[in-house]
């Protein structure tokens, strides 16, 4: 159930020219900010920090330019009822649809790869830490994409449905900030002060990244996939009603 | 097989279905009708388990759609209004994905091709759904319905938006599809029940107002037993038959002033007497024929004076 959802939304994307646009930009855009303002090969050190430092920010865009299709436009074209009436349940269609895109996501990362053998060619860097870099920023788009699910079942319109999605996930990333920190510290309880900070993208991705593959960190970015496809999930039954 | 019961539908105040109970057998195609938004197609999505009801329930072959929603939709194939599709896919893929969600397994290709065949498909095949004509975006949709050979086939105006020659292909598929199928097809075209349909049900503001075979609504017609007569050569019968007394009124056509329709009165038949009448006055009959009654009078007689009623609580008027 869950695969045939996947495969037809992962073909959807290729039938169409987004799937091409969306890897060209990413992939500009990913090696445009590392060389010119990551300032990576005057660095002269041999690892991707520079690279992936900018994926949260990257994502902050063109993860929610993704996920504002994911539903909003199956209500728009009609196709949820379709898919909705089908016998599958409304996680199996969340889940596959999700997975699809995803994985898309995944195909683009994947597609950075000549980054990967620059800095090989270049200078022998710890190839265990960019692998786990890899994976917290999969992870992380992963997050940002089951945000932007749930925004994109909370409304018929794709604009709006970005536009939250980018909201959302900004504060997502802010949480972790000192500039955030300072705001709650004086008067805030400690362990609201604590919630808040543990619910940073960016502190659990900065850990991956950084080559500390800990469990937490990779369990953070599951469970937080799965609450908002749960989400997704009950937006949508709420909504279809209407 | 499927069985509708106290079905209630509110949006807000807006009372879309009220209190909706039927029940349909196999072998049964059931016309729905009502008036745009009388909540035909609101009715449908609660029975197909789309969206769900404020309260009532819907159980398709023993399962209830809001308890077992997986195994209830199993049972039945569904044709959404407007026929909705994935505009990016061709219809062979669209097929294959339908046939891999319904679990249809090695038999998909034949049935595929079965339908394509069934429905005429395969000229349009490889094109992509977005670049069809409405009517092949239709008989795209009925396909994908009748895909799983489902035993129960629920259409909303599936011919809405066809020409004739499509319409007429589309009920004869439906038609013989019918017979071990419980078919439940929405519609505002009434000539459609005549020829598909062998119940049907009408609703007005989401009320049922009639539950019959379109036999029996055609009687409750003006026109059930009213006989059209047109005489060649200069002779008006408006006068005789006035004078008969099974007669309630003649009417006369703007288009054809030979023309006459002598209707009853309720529960008298004209037709022996009129052919006596003509017998008697030596008149030359060019044409003359009973009706069966009228279905768009009935219809929009129950219609109008249903919404004349006032409904209990307001809102829905």
């Amino acid at each position: 159930m869950i695969a045939t959802v996947f495969k037809r939304e992962l073909a959807s994307y290729f039938s169409t020219p987004l799937a091409y646009v969306f890897i060209v930009i990413f992939l500009m855009l990913s090696a445009a900010l590392t060389f010119f303002l990551g300032g990576w090969y005057e660095r002269s050190q041999a690892d991707l920090l520079p690279f992936f430092g900018f994926h949260p920010w990257l994502y902050l865009f063109l993860v929610p330019a993704i996920a504002m299709r994911l539903w909003a436009e199956e209500r728009k074209s009609g196709t949820i009822e379709l898919l909705l009436t089908l016998p599958i349940t409304v996680f199996q269609a969340v889940l596959g649809k999700y997975l699809a895109a995803w994985v898309f996501i995944g195909i683009a990362l994947a597609l950075t790869f000549p980054m990967w053998l620059t800095v090989n060619y270049l200078g022998s860097p710890d190839n265990g830490v960019i692998l786990a870099a890899y994976l917290g920023s999969w992870l992380m788009a992963g997050a940002f994409l089951a945000v932007g699910s749930c925004m994109s079942a909370a409304t018929n319109n794709q604009v709006i449905a970005f536009i939250l999605s980018v909201v959302v996930c900004f504060m997502f990333i802010l949480a972790g900030f000192t500039l955030v920190f300072d705001v709650f510290k004086d008067w805030a309880p400690l362990p609201l002060l604590d919630a808040i900070t543990s619910l940073s993208f960016l502190s659990h991705y900065q850990a991956i990244s950084r080559g500390v593959l800990d469990l937490r960190d990779v369990a953070f970015f599951i469970v937080m996939i799965l609450a908002w496809l749960l989400a997704t999930a009950i937006v949508i039954d709420i909504k279809k009603a209407s | 097989m499927v069985k509708v019961e106290q079905l209630s539908k509110y949006f807000g105040q807006f009372k879309a279905v009220e209190r909706l109970s039927f029940e349909v057998s196999p072998g049964e195609v059931l016309g729905f009708l009502g008036p745009n938004g009388a909540g035909k197609s609101t009715t449908m999505k609660m029975i197909t388990g789309f969206i769900s009801p404020t309260s009532g329930s819907v159980s398709v072959g023993g399962h209830d759609v809001g308890h077992d929603p997986v195994k209830a939709k199993a049972l039945m194939g569904y044709l959404p209004e407007g026929a909705p599709a994935y505009a990016d896919m061709t219809p062979a893929q669209f097929l294959r994905f339908a046939a891999s969600i319904r679990k249809l397994g090695n038999a998909a290709n034949a049935r595929i091709e079965e339908v394509v065949d069934q429905l005429m498909l395969n000229d349009v095949l490889h094109k992509p759904i977005d670049t069809l004509s409405k009517g092949f975006k239709r008989r795209v949709g009925i396909a994908q319905a009748i895909l799983h050979d489902p035993k129960v086939l629920i259409l909303d105006e599936p011919t809405d938006g066809l020409d004739p020659m499509q319409k007429h292909e589309v009920r004869s598929l439906i038609t013989n599809l019918a017979a071990d199928k419980t078919v439940i097809v929405s519609t505002h075209i009434l000539e459609e029940v005549n020829a598909v349909c062998s119940r049907a049900i009408i609703i007005a503001n989401g009320q049922l107002v009639a539950d019959a075979q379109p036999g029996e609504l055609e009687a409750q017609s003006e026109y059930h037993g009213a006989v059209t007569l047109k005489l060649s050569g200069n002779v008006d019968p408006r006068a005789d038959l006035e004078a008969l007394p099974a007669v309630f009124r003649v009417e006369t056509y703007p288009d054809d002033a030979r023309r006459v329709t002598a209707i009853p009165n309720a529960d008298t038949h004209l037709y022996a007497d009129i052919q006596a009448l003509a017998k008697q006055k030596q008149w030359d009959v060019e044409e003359m024929f009973a009706e069966r009654g009228r279905l768009e009078d009935v219809f929009r007689r129950l219609v109008d004076s249903h919404s004349r009623q006032p409904t209990p609580a307001g809102g829905a008027a």
